[in-house]
């Protein structure tokens, strides 16, 4: 039985198959993913009280996501086709709309991360830099006051949740791209920013106990992140013939061998395995495990953005 | 309120491409893009092959999940004949009403907005059909409204096999091909 399709149309970016994002999107949902992640981190740091040790990575994390995450938005914005009409994204609010949601998510990011990039600012800030005084004061009177610590750590926790799962979202809800059509792509998204956030944090942490923790807790965000990946399969490979057809693009198809050598291998068995060595201390901590990790979250994003645009229901 | 549609007679279509012409030149499409496209089927086994030529374009869903997936407004249905439509000076350009569409109808103007078929909601306006419906040779393009039982289209699509593209994907097309098979 033969079913041959032609078609005169051949629209930039639509034809022969979709491709409007490029490398722009996919690095957005990881800086923001990771910035979610560290946000998660940092309000855990402060909730536990560890931001009393000034020697703590979560003191660099808000200052680090603040520029991470705009960077990010630099990103989305270089993607955008009418640019000059960015700004109309916040004379409404869509609620049925992903991308709406992000936007006054990300909004609401910033004063979050702006307060705990406060309660990290060293206890010497004013002495030395005596034009921050005030800045300095206003850190220390925050700090005094444990309540408005907690209310920030349990916003910058809520709120960095509510970043993460919104990048899968973001994709999932797009109907006509079979291979985002999943729920778990918020979670999945959520935990490898998660993932990505604590080897991040990892790099940049000095206290071998705070990188020992935070390799643990990597360990098991990555067996998280494995655990979603197969699900997220299962779902596709059960479902309508359009979904099995947008699961093969990973599954022999043309974004088999990225996908399993740099997200699945290199990006989370590999660092899984050489990690759990590490913190049952067979092998030393490195910073090539961290940096694998990151790279394998980036990967994951190109991967799923780059596949799921080419996935689709039309035979055409 | 009218809710307008397309009847698209495929066995009287013969793929001449004057709605694409007509829609370009009425609508001032740039060049190298289309709001408009000729797509053609072929069935079946050798020696019993079946041909369907079709003039497709956006189906203005009763469910449209570009308008849906809008960050900004810009996509929406407009009152006048639940056309949807997209404001220019709304729109950001994020695209993700491109990768929204399951019949990938829309495409990003040079000028930066997403673009797609209006119906000619301008002609029909003044009381005319669309571009394309008006100048089809073979008269296989009927233009009208789906709530009106009267209407030519809702006659069409009532008496005449037919069939709508991707209904499975649950958006609610309405452009109706009609086919002489059954």
């Amino acid at each position: 039985m033969l079913t041959e399709i032609t078609t005169s149309r051949f629209n930039p970016q639509v034809d022969p198959g979709l491709h409007v994002w490029g490398w722009e999107i996919p690095v957005y949902l990881f800086l923001g993913g990771l910035v979610a992640g560290m946000m998660i981190l940092t309000g855990y740091f402060l909730l536990t009280g560890r931001h009393r040790d000034p020697r703590s990575a979560c003191h660099r994390l808000p200052g680090l996501g603040i520029a991470l995450l705009s960077a990010g938005m630099l990103a989305l914005f270089l993607d955008l086709e009418h640019k000059l009409f960015v700004w109309r994204l916040y004379t409404t609010f869509r609620l049925a709309s992903p991308m709406s949601w992000g936007a006054w998510i990300l909004l609401l990011v910033y004063p979050v991360l702006l307060a705990s990039l406060l309660l990290g600012l060293p206890r010497t800030l004013g002495d030395r830099v005596p034009r921050l005084a005030g800045i300095a004061r206003i850190a220390e009177e925050l700090r005094e006051r444990p309540g408005l610590v907690r209310a920030v750590a349990i916003a910058g926790m809520a709120l960095g949740g509510l970043l993460g799962i919104y990048t899968g979202i973001l994709l999932s809800a797009l109907g006509a791209r079979p291979l985002w059509n999943s729920a778990l792509l918020g979670p999945l998204f959520l935990v490898s920013g998660l993932s990505s956030a604590a080897a991040f944090s990892h790099l940049v942490a000095r206290e071998p106990e705070e990188q020992d923790f935070l390799a643990r807790a990597d360990n098991g965000f990555l067996i998280a992140e494995l655990a979603l990946l197969g699900l997220f399969f299962i779902g596709l490979l059960s479902s309508t013939r359009v979904h099995i057809e947008a699961a093969d693009l990973l599954l022999g198809g043309p974004y088999t061998a990225v996908f399993w050598v740099f997200v699945v291998g290199l990006g989370a068995a590999v660092p899984l395995f050489l990690q759990v060595l590490a913190v049952r201390h067979r092998i030393h901590h490195s910073p090539v495990i961290p940096v694998l990790v990151i790279a394998g979250g980036i990967a994951l994003r190109f991967v799923l953005v780059y596949a799921g645009q080419l996935s689709h229901w039309s035979p055409v | 309120m009218a809710r307008f549609a397309m009847a698209i007679d495929t066995s009287r279509c013969v793929g001449c491409m004057d709605c694409v012409v007509a829609c370009k030149t009425e609508n001032g499409v740039p060049g190298g893009y289309c709001r408009d496209w000729i797509t053609e089927e072929v069935r079946g086994a050798f020696p019993t092959l079946s041909l369907e030529i079709r003039s497709e374009r956006c189906n203005h869903c009763d469910r449209p999940p570009c308008v849906a997936c809008c960050p900004t407004g810009a996509s929406h249905v407009e009152d006048f004949g639940h056309v949807v439509l997209v404001a220019h000076d709304l729109c950001i350009g994020c695209k993700a009403c491109l990768a929204s569409c399951p019949y990938d109808a829309r495409f990003i103007h040079p000028e930066g907005y997403a673009d797609k078929c209006t119906f000619c909601i301008h002609r029909v306006k003044e009381g005319k059909d669309p571009a394309c419906v008006a100048v089809c040779p073979t008269h296989c393009m009927h233009f009208g409204d789906l709530d009106d039982p009267e209407s030519e289209v809702s006659r069409l699509v009532a008496s005449r096999h037919n069939h709508a593209l991707l209904p499975e994907a649950g958006t609610g097309p309405r452009i109706f091909f009609l086919t002489s098979v059954i």
